[in-house]
């Protein structure tokens, strides 16, 4: 595992606007928007991280997972069910067997902002409490100051502590000022060992934006063509809209092709999104527009 | 729907609109050039054009020939998205409050009484009518901010009941409602519309007059001034036979308004209507001018009693 920010290139941000934009004005329609909305549904990572989550909250987006809307036949499941780390028993009792995964994130989420002694005894907690993923956050104070070396070696340190869990390294692209940075930031979480690479926590403005996944996915791309392996991208937050949905399956499907489009290798982070795809595939199903009074809460 | 176009044959030779002033620079005559307004719909509390860049004319003497946005389904689809967004605040405002905002719009109107009568004058009505209209456009505003804080009481109600409750009643909005306006009187009818179900505390989308158009655009933009939110009032312009159908089938609106001439497209929303249960208010007949077509019980089309039950100690 080698890393150095000279290997990583520069950003032209305005090819990148315009690249986005060409792959926005794509139209999918009927079957291929069904089929697109199904895998959008089968990615989701259904999140609630909030000071007042409870038991009882929790349970209910366990349901939602499960139950997403069952007059809708043969419907995927989502992908997982993301909390902190205090909610990962309660979400393991309900969702066992059902084949959705537990995440957890960790690492003084979302700030990232204790010691790493505490980060990897965090870490440590969420695995032995049973979390098939880990999703960590950077520690942005340290690489916004370029000391490169210390966010690498906590990555590094908090991979080993996960083992055979899964994974996810946040960089919170909104705390990270340009492009370039965040393309450094890829390629180092990518060397440190990273499974995935998330844009956001959610907690920050702006969160998932599509030339920041556009960035991260090229940095995905260039260390395939480097090594072969397949990292996994996640981009979270601010993603609530089916249409916006879709155009990420299209960013993703243009820039690393078939083998990441499935929830192996490519997830959303988000709480709302679940419901708006399925008024959309509603809408396709029965030609008028639904309303959320006909859907789960989320 | 169109009109004859007098003004092409009688205009300068150079297509512009007769009457402008000319002016004098350099010893040229120069005529002024008549900026002529896009009618473009009211969604959000924004201007939008219709997403499909569709338009059908309207010819008339004094305006010329104005391009009015073909709604469609998608338009109308954007409007209940704001309606739904607006619901939640506009029924929690004091009714109180909701009544100074409809004051309000009488009092831009009021200001601006003689662009609505030209207008109206451009699409076929006498001066007499178009001043009779506009006028009692205004009156019914005042009318109805006169109710905004009273019908609750007139309609509420404490029921006697046979166990240790205090038992009453009350009105709330039924939410977003959708709305097809009289193809005449175009402003009247469509002020007369709304009126009823935003000081209840709903929000609407109205489909305008598809003949008479350009006042209820210009109605917007009273609104707009008026400190009422955007996405209380959505005013799409189209045609009725394409757009009817959404209006009556899509299941975030509440209920539907009626004032359109055809009893099969009466038959067809009631229809549609069914699928999530929205009332439906048919003001087919309504004599509009008529001072029968305004009152409390029109506020209470588009409200819901709800019915609480309160322990009280013996």
């Amino acid at each position: 595992m080698n890393f150095s920010i000279k290997d990583s290139p520069t950003i032209d941000s305005v090819g990148v606007a315009e690249r986005v934009a060409r792959l926005q004005s794509r139209s999918i329609k009927k079957e291929s928007k069904v089929e697109g909305l199904k895998l959008v549904l089968s990615m989701i990572d259904l999140t609630t991280l909030e000071g007042k989550d409870t038991k009882g909250k929790v349970h209910q987006l366990c349901a939602k997972a499960m139950h997403l809307h069952d007059h809708y036949p043969e419907l995927p499941h989502v992908a997982a069910v993301c909390v902190y780390p205090s909610m990962i028993r309660e979400v393991r009792n309900v969702v066992n067997g059902s084949g959705i995964k537990v995440a957890s994130v960790a690492t003084a989420f979302p700030s990232g902002q204790t010691p790493t002694r505490l980060k990897i005894s965090e870490t440590k907690y969420a695995v032995k409490e049973g979390a098939d993923e880990v999703d960590m956050v950077i520690s942005r104070g340290r690489f916004l100051r370029g000391d490169y070396n210390f966010v690498f070696d906590e990555i590094c340190a908090i991979k080993e502590v996960c083992k055979d869990v899964h994974l996810k390294v946040i960089l919170e692209t909104g705390e990270l000022v340009t492009l370039d940075n965040v393309r450094i930031a890829s390629d180092l979480a990518i060397a440190a060992g990273a499974d995935f690479i998330k844009t956001s926590t959610g907690k920050v403005q702006p969160a998932a934006t599509l030339p920041v996944t556009l960035v991260m996915l090229e940095a995905i791309r260039d260390h395939f063509y480097q090594t072969g392996e397949k990292v996994g991208m996640k981009p979270a937050g601010g993603i609530s809209d089916a249409k916006l949905a879709l155009q990420y399956l299209v960013m993703l499907r243009e820039t690393l092709g078939e083998d990441w489009m499935n929830s192996e290798l490519f997830r959303f982070g988000a709480s709302r999104l679940a419901n708006d795809v399925l008024m959309q595939l509603e809408k396709e199903r029965t030609g008028v527009y639904q309303s959320l009074d006909y859907f789960s809460k989320d | 729907m169109r009109k004859s176009t007098k003004e092409k044959s009688s205009s300068s030779g150079n297509g512009l609109p007769k009457g402008e002033k000319q002016t004098k620079e350099n010893g040229k005559t120069i005529e002024r050039l008549q900026i002529m307004k896009t009618y473009k719909m009211y969604v959000g509390g924004a201007f939008p054009r219709s997403e499909s860049g569709r338009y059908y004319s309207i010819d008339n003497d004094r305006l010329g020939t104005v391009n009015i946005c073909l709604g469609s389904r998608k338009d109308f689809r954007n409007a209940v998205v704001a309606a739904r967004k607006a619901f939640g605040s506009w029924q929690a405002r004091t009714a109180y409050n909701r009544g100074q905002i409809l004051y309000r719009i009488a009092e831009m109107l009021e200001g601006r009484q003689q662009q609505f009568r030209e207008e109206l004058l451009a699409l076929g009505s006498t001066p007499k009518e178009a001043q009779q209209e506009v006028e009692s456009v205004i009156d019914r505003i005042v009318y109805y901010a006169g109710w905004a804080d009273k019908y609750q009481q007139v309609f509420s109600s404490v029921n006697p009941v046979a166990a240790p409750y205090f038992n009453f009643s009350s009105p709330e909005p039924t939410g977003v409602v959708s709305a097809v306006a009289p193809d005449r009187p175009g402003l009247l009818g469509l002020v007369s519309i709304l009126l009823p179900v935003i000081v209840g505390g709903n929000t609407i989308i109205v489909l305008a007059s598809q003949s008479q158009p350009t006042p209820a655009i210009s109605f917007a933009e009273v609104l707009h001034t008026s400190d009422l939110p955007g996405g209380v009032v959505n005013i799409i312009t189209g045609r009725t036979a394409e757009l009817v159908g959404h209006f009556s089938t899509h299941m975030d609106v509440n209920a539907i308004i009626y004032g359109g001439s055809d009893k099969k497209e009466l038959t067809a929303i009631e229809v549609n209507a069914s699928a999530n249960v929205k009332r439906v208010i048919n003001l087919m007949h309504a004599a509009w001018d008529s001072k029968s077509c305004q009152g409390p019980y029109q506020i209470m089309d588009t409200q819901e009693m709800k019915t609480t039950w309160h322990p009280v100690g013996r």
